[in-house]
């Protein structure tokens, strides 16, 4: 199984949350497909440290916990994230991205 | 051709999480989104076990395919968004957006391709072990993990400062 595989699959991914983010004006489905990306790098990392336990390298474990602390930012920022959304969703009873062109005024 | 057998599983796994992460960007009700997006969470902790980070994989599923999404369903329901409230682009805004990410697939690929990259071997290794990851994050990666603590209250004290009613 080449490491190849890996990388090709996580690109996918990773194009695919780009796609989601281009394409929808839901403002929590943007949100869901920035999770989407994440993940992708997530996967990458952790294909990228069987390689190097492969290798026998000691260090192979720290690329695993680079992907623990992501999760952890990840989930900070869902929360943070989701509260601004839900805010805007009070004001304007809407979760259309459009809507923040009012801003500009 | 002869396949191992994990080989197919992770074409299996493959398949899976690339037909439900475009159910996310595609489909038009925003519930079915999330619903398509567990799943594709449950498919990569797939891959993390078939990758021997067996605790990266159990965070995963309670973390994100648990926590995480349990919230996103839970925005959704308390807002009552369905297919018919669901804002849609133009059409050719649409394609713009699918041809750009297909461009950025195609590059990607093209300067990855002939890479050369060692193949990954099928024994098991102990890295992703919560014994072995758990001595390195008390020793080596203490202080991240201190500062992580802070920022998820600071996270928490935000959330609810924000959400507070004025």
């Amino acid at each position: 199984m080449p490491v190849q595989y890996y990388i090709f699959l996580s690109i996918a991914l990773f194009c695919i949350g780009v796609m989601g983010v281009l394409m929808r004006r839901n403002a929590i489905i943007i949100f869901m497909c920035i999770e989407l990306m994440l993940n992708a790098v997530n996967l990458l990392l952790v294909a990228f440290s069987k390689m190097w336990a492969d290798a026998g390298r000691v260090d192979a474990g720290s690329a695993q916990l680079f992907v623990f602390f992501i999760m952890v930012v990840a989930a900070a920022e869902v929360a943070v994230g989701l509260a601004v959304i839900t805010m805007v969703y009070r004001n304007t009873h809407s979760v259309d991205i459009n809507i923040l062109n009012r801003l500009k005024n | 051709m002869g396949m191992s057998i994990q080989q197919i599983i992770f074409m299996v796994l493959s398949f899976v999480a690339l037909v439900s992460a475009l159910g996310v960007v595609l489909s038009k009700n925003p519930v079915s989104s999330v619903l398509c997006l567990i799943i594709t969470f449950f498919a990569i902790a797939g891959h993390y076990i078939l990758l021997n980070a067996q605790f990266l994989a159990v965070v995963h599923i309670i973390v994100y395919a648990g926590a995480i999404m349990v919230l996103f369903l839970y925005v959704m329901m308390l807002m009552n968004l369905n297919a018919e409230v669901e804002p849609q682009k133009r059409n050719w805004l649409k394609y713009a957006g699918a041809i750009s990410g297909g461009a950025l697939l195609v590059v990607l690929v093209a300067a990855l391709r002939d890479a050369s990259m060692p193949a990954l071997t099928d024994n098991a290794s102990e890295v992703g072990l919560i014994h072995n990851l758990g001595k390195l994050l008390f020793t080596q990666y203490v202080i991240p993990f201190e500062v992580s603590s802070i920022l998820f209250l600071s996270a928490m004290v935000g959330a609810v400062v924000i959400g507070k009613k004025d």
